[in-house]
C-alpha cells in the first residue's frame, strides 16, 4: 500500500484527467476499434482470397477434366461381307502372329471410310476419329466370323462430334450430332483408351499411360538413389561428422542445393548426362538421376531434423548397455527417426513427381507413342506430357490436358495424404 | 554375359558370403572358452564385404576402360587397316559396327563395318570372358582371405565399421560432388559462349535476338545477345508483380492465422495454404495461360487497353504471384511467432488493441524475418520456369507496361535448347550463359536471406 501511495505522489499534479466517457475520447476509441475491426477483415480477407483461388483452380480443372476421361462413340453399320475386305478367315482363327499378319495385309482404313460413307452420306467418314479403324480391326480379332455377315460397331466418333456430345460443339457439329442422335448411333461412355493409352496426335486416340509409366520408372530411379544417399548423408552430418571446415562446405551446398531453381538442375543433366557420359536422351534413367540430385538436399534437410529430434537419452542408454557408435545409430536411432525421414522423402518425391523444367532441359518432351518398357526407352513423364498437351491447337485437348493435370493432382493428394497419414500415426513427442 | 548379369551374380555370391561367414563364427563360441569379439552377423558383413567390393571395384573400372581397349585391338587387326583415315568416314564406320553387335541396328550401309563384325564380337567375348574369370577370381579370393580369419578375437565389428563410416562419408561427399557438378557444367559451357560474345555485351546489351545465322549470306539474323531485356522481364514478373500479389495476401494471412485465427481454423487453413505451394507449376502455368490471360486481356481491351497481348506480363505475374504466397506466409508465421510474448504482452497492457500491436510492434519487430522471407520468395519466383514459359511470351521488351508481353530468363533457357540447334552455336551455349546468372543471383539472395533470418534469430534468443 505503502509503494502504491509513493507513485501516486511522484505523478505530476497539475495533470488533468483523461474524460474517457466525454464525446472525443469516445469517438476516438469508437474510431480505434473500427480500425481493428477493419484490420482483422483484411487478414480474413487475405487468407480467403488465397482459399478461393485454390479452390478456383482445382474446380475449373475438374469441370473440364473430367469429360476428358469419357469418350463419344459412333454405332458404324458395316456389311463385312460385301466389302472389299480380303482377309484369310483361317489364319484368323489360329491366332496370334498369323492373325496380325492376315489383318494388317488387309485395308481396314478405307473400307472402315467406305462403311461411314454408305452408312452416314457422303463425308460419313469425318464423323469418325482417324483411329476407328482400329476398333473394327479388333472387333475382327475377337470374332472372325462377323466377317462373313453385316454387323455394327463402335468407334470413337471425330474431335468435334465428341466436342459437341459434351456441349462444346460448333453449331455445324450439332447438326452432325442431331442426326447422329435421331439413328440412335451415338453413346458417350467410359474412354479406357485414355488410361492404358499413349500420346497420339488425335485427341480421340491419346492416352495417360504410357506418361504415367514413364513417370513411374523416373520416381524409381529417384527414389533408389536419393533415399539411401539422402539418409545416410543425413546420418553422418547429424551424428558423425566433426565440426570442421568439409562439414561446413557440405551443409552449405546441401542448403543452397535446395534452394537452387530446378532448371539449374536441367542444365546440369544436359551438361553432364548426356553432353559428357553420352547417356541416352529422354530416357526414364537420365531424368531419375537428375531428379535425385535435386530431392536429395529435401530428404537430407527433412532426415536430419528427423535424426534431431530423437531424445539423446536413447543415444546414451545404447551406449551405456555397450553398443557401438554405428550399432547406436543404426539399430536405435534411425528406427526411431524413420517416420519423419519417410514424411520428408514422401514430399521431396511428390515435388519431383510434378517438376517439368529440368526434364525439358534433358529432351523428355518427345512425342512418344508408346508406353517405355525399360529404364533407357524414351519416355515422357506426366507433366511434361501436360505441358506438350497444352501446346497443341485441336481444342479436343484442352480437356484431355485437364484430364491429365486430373491424374497428376490425384497421385500428388495421394502422397501427401500418406506423408500426413504417416506423421500423425507415427510421430512421437519425446 | 552382360555388365548387370554379372552384378547381379556378385551380388548373390556376396548373399552367400554372408551366409557362410556367419554360420562360421556361429561354430566359434562354443568352441572356444572365451566369448567372440564380434557377434556372427559382423563375421559375416566382413566375407561378404571382402566378397563383394574388391571385386565391383574391378568391374567398375572393366566397364569404363574395356571399350577402348576392344576398339583398339579391332583397329589393330590386317582388316582394320582398309578402315578411311581418322575423322568423320572413320568414326560412321566405327559406330556402324557397334550398332550391329549391340543389335540396336538391323543393317549396315558400309560393307567394311559388317566385315568388321566378327572380329569385333570375338574380341568382345574375349574381353568379356577376361572380365568374368578375373572378376570371379577375385571374389573368391576376397571371400576365402576374409574366411580364413575369422577366429574368436578378430575383430570384425570395428573392421565392417568403418567401412560403414566411409560410405556415410561417401553419400554426404555426393552433395559437394553435385554442386561443384553445376558450377563447372555452367562455367564451362560459359566460357565457351564468352569466347564468342563478350560477357560485356551479354551483361549491358539491349537487344537480344539469338537466331544466329545458319548460312553467312543469310537476311535479318546476326543473332544479338544483350541479356538485360531477359533481366528486366524476370524482375518485372518475378520481383515486381508477383511480390505485389505475394507480399501482402501472405503477410496478412499469416498475421490472421498467428493472431486472431481459432487454433482450429489455424490447424485447417494453414495445410490449406501449403497444398497452394504443392501444385505443380505446370499446372499454374496451364491456369494462367488458359484462364487468367485471356480473362485479363479482355478486361484490358475494356477499359481501353487495346494493345493488350494475350501473353501479358500481368498473367504470369499474378499466377506466380499465388504460387509464392504459401512461401511468404510460411516464412512470416515464423517470425512472427518468434518474437517474444513478453513484447505483446507489453503493448496489450498499455492498452493499445490487437491491430496496434500488430502494427506498431510485431510487424517491425519480426521484420528482418520476414524481409528474409521476402527475399526467399524472390529467388524461388525468379527462377520459376513453367509459368513463364507457358504464360510470358517470347519478345524481349523492355517496357513497364504489365499488359505487355516481356520474356525471362528462364523462358529464354527453354527456348534456347528445345529447338534442333547444334550443341556448339552460341544459341544454345547462351543458355549455359543465362542459367550461370541465375545460379548465381538465386545463390546471393539466399545467402543474404539465411544471413537476415540467422541474426534476427539471434536477436532474440
Amino acid at each position: 500500500m505503502t509503494g502504491a501511495a509513493e507513485m501516486t505522489a511522484a505523478l505530476p499534479e497539475q495533470r488533468a484527467t483523461t474524460d474517457w466517457s466525454g464525446a472525443t475520447m469516445q469517438r476516438r476509441i469508437a474510431k480505434r476499434y473500427a480500425a481493428e475491426k477493419r484490420f482483422r477483415l483484411l487478414g480474413l480477407s487475405a487468407i480467403l482470397l488465397s482459399a478461393a483461388f485454390l479452390a478456383f483452380l482445382l474446380v475449373s480443372m475438374l469441370i473440364k477434366g473430367v469429360p476428358g476421361f469419357t469418350q463419344t462413340e459412333v454405332s458404324l453399320p458395316i456389311d463385312f461381307a460385301s466389302s472389299s475386305l480380303m482377309i484369310d478367315t483361317a489364319a484368323l482363327k489360329k491366332g496370334g502372329a498369323d492373325a496380325d499378319a492376315a489383318l494388317a495385309g488387309a485395308d481396314i482404313e478405307s473400307a472402315t471410310a467406305a462403311a461411314a460413307d454408305a452408312a452416314f452420306g457422303a463425308d460419313g467418314a469425318r464423323l469418325l476419329s482417324d483411329g476407328a479403324w482400329l476398333k473394327v480391326r479388333d472387333a475382327i480379332k475377337d470374332n472372325p466370323d462377323i466377317l462373313k455377315s453385316k454387323s455394327n460397331v463402335w468407334v470413337p466418333a471425330a474431335v468435334e462430334i465428341d466436342l459437341a456430345a459434351k456441349g462444346q460443339g460448333t453449331a455445324e457439329a450439332d447438326q452432325k450430332l442431331a442426326k447422329l442422335k435421331a439413328r440412335d448411333a451415338i453413346k458417350t461412355g467410359l474412354n479406357i483408351g485414355f488410361l492404358t493409352g499413349s500420346d497420339a496426335t488425335d485427341p480421340t486416340l491419346v492416352g495417360i499411360w504410357g506418361a504415367l509409366k514413364g513417370s513411374l520408372l523416373t520416381m524409381a530411379i529417384t527414389l533408389l538413389l536419393a533415399f539411401p544417399i539422402g539418409v545416410l548423408s543425413a546420418v553422418y552430418l547429424e551424428e558423425y561428422a566433426a565440426r570442421n571446415r568439409w562439414t561446413d562446405l557440405i551443409e552449405v551446398s546441401i542448403n543452397n542445393l535446395a534452394a537452387v531453381p530446378s532448371i539449374i538442375f536441367g542444365l546440369l543433366g544436359l551438361a553432364v548426362f548426356l553432353n559428357f557420359m553420352h547417356l541416352p536422351r529422354s530416357a526414364p534413367i537420365v531424368g531419375g538421376l537428375t531428379l535425385a540430385l535435386m530431392t536429395m538436399p529435401v530428404i537430407v534437410i527433412a532426415g536430419r531434423n528427423a535424426i534431431k529430434s530423437v531424445p539423446p537419452s536413447i543415444r546414451d542408454a545404447a551406449l551405456g548397455v555397450g553398443a557401438s557408435r554405428v550399432q547406436v545409430v543404426f539399430h536405435h536411432v534411425l528406427p526411431l527417426a524413420l517416420p519423419g525421414i519417410l514424411t520428408g522423402t514422401i514430399i521431396g518425391m511428390a515435388r519431383a513427381l510434378g517438376e517439368t523444367a529440368p526434364l525439358l532441359m534433358i529432351g523428355m518432351r518427345a512425342f512418344i507413342s508408346s508406353a517405355p518398357t525399360g529404364f533407357t526407352d524414351p519416355a515422357t513423364v506426366l507433366p511434361v506430357q501436360v505441358f506438350l498437351w497444352s501446346d497443341e491447337v485441336s481444342k479436343g485437348f484442352i480437356e484431355k490436358t485437364n484430364a491429365a493435370i486430373i491424374v497428376l493432382l490425384v497421385f500428388l493428394l495421394a502422397m501427401n495424404g500418406l506423408a500426413i497419414y504417416l506423421r500423425n500415426k507415427f510421430e512421437t513427442r519425446w | 554375359m552382360s555388365l548387370s548379369a554379372l552384378f547381379l551374380l556378385l551380388f548373390g555370391f556376396g548373399v552367400i558370403a554372408f551366409f557362410t561367414g556367419r554360420a562360421r563364427a556361429q561354430l566359434l563360441a562354443p568352441r572356444s572358452a572365451q566369448r567372440p569379439h564380434s557377434r556372427p552377423n559382423y563375421h559375416g558383413w566382413y566375407v561378404a564385404l571382402w566378397a563383394f567390393i574388391p571385386a565391383t571395384v574391378f568391374l567398375t573400372i572393366w566397364s569404363v576402360v574395356s571399350p577402348g581397349l576392344v576398339l583398339q585391338s579391332v583397329l589393330s587387326s590386317p582388316l582394320a587397316a582398309q578402315l578411311p583415315p581418322p575423322g568423320m568416314e572413320r568414326d560412321a564406320v566405327i559406330n556402324e559396327m557397334q550398332g550391329l553387335a549391340s543389335g540396336s541396328i538391323e543393317g549396315a550401309f558400309n560393307p567394311l563395318s559388317e566385315q568388321l563384325l566378327p572380329i569385333y564380337q570375338s574380341t568382345h567375348q574375349y574381353f568379356a570372358m577376361i572380365a568374368i574369370i578375373v572378376t570371379a577370381l577375385l571374389a573368391f579370393a576376397g571371400a576365402a582371405f576374409a574366411y580364413t580369419r575369422i577366429k574368436t578375437d578378430f575383430r570384425a565389428r570395428t573392421r565392417v565399421e568403418r567401412i560403414v563410416m566411409a560410405v556415410l562419408l561417401g553419400a554426404s561427399l555426393i552433395a559437394i560432388l553435385t554442386t561443384f557438378g553445376i558450377v563447372a557444367s555452367l562455367l564451362f559451357e560459359s566460357m565457351r559462349f564468352f569466347a564468342q560474345i563478350s560477357p560485356v555485351e551479354f551483361l549491358t546489351g539491349l537487344v537480344w535476338s539469338p537466331q544466329t545465322a545458319i548460312r553467312a549470306d543469310q537476311v535479318g539474323s546476326s543473332g544479338a545477345f544483350g541479356a538485360v531485356p531477359l533481366f528486366w522481364g524476370t524482375i518485372f514478373i518475378g520481383a515486381i508483380i508477383a511480390m505485389i500479389v505475394a507480399i501482402p495476401l501472405g503477410l496478412m494471412s499469416a498475421i490472421y492465422l498467428t493472431q486472431y485465427a481459432q487454433p482450429a481454423v489455424r490447424r485447417w487453413m494453414k495445410p490449406l495454404l501449403e497444398v497452394l505451394a504443392g501444385v505443380p507449376t505446370v499446372v499454374y502455368g496451364y491456369f494462367a495461360a488458359l484462364t487468367v490471360a485471356p480473362a485479363l486481356r479482355d478486361f484490358a481491351v475494356s477499359i481501353g487497353i487495346s494493345s493488350a497481348s494475350s501473353e501479358s506480363a500481368l498473367a504470369a505475374g499474378v499466377v506466380m504471384g499465388v504460387m509464392i504466397i504459401p512461401f511468404v506466409s510460411s516464412m512470416a508465421d515464423d517470425s512472427l511467432t518468434a518474437v517474444p510474448q513478453s513484447m505483446r504482452d507489453g503493448s496489450l497492457a498499455m492498452g493499445a488493441t490487437t491491430s496496434e500491436t500488430i502494427r506498431k510492434v510485431l510487424v517491425p519487430a519480426a521484420l528482418p524475418g520476414v524481409v528474409g522471407g521476402v527475399l526467399l520468395a524472390v529467388s524461388r519466383a525468379i527462377g520459376e520456369t513453367m509459368i513463364v514459359v507457358m504464360a510470358a511470351g517470347l519478345a524481349a521488351n523492355m517496357t513497364a507496361n504489365p499488359f505487355a508481353s516481356v520474356t525471362t530468363v528462364t523462358t529464354q533457357i527453354v527456348q534456347l535448347l528445345t529447338g534442333d540447334q547444334e550443341f556448339e552455336s552460341a544459341k544454345t551455349l547462351a543458355a549455359f550463359a543465362l542459367g550461370l546468372v541465375l545460379f548465381l543471383v538465386t545463390l546471393l539472395l539466399n545467402i543474404i536471406a539465411l544471413r537476415v533470418v540467422k541474426k534476427y534469430r539471434e536477436a532474440y534468443e
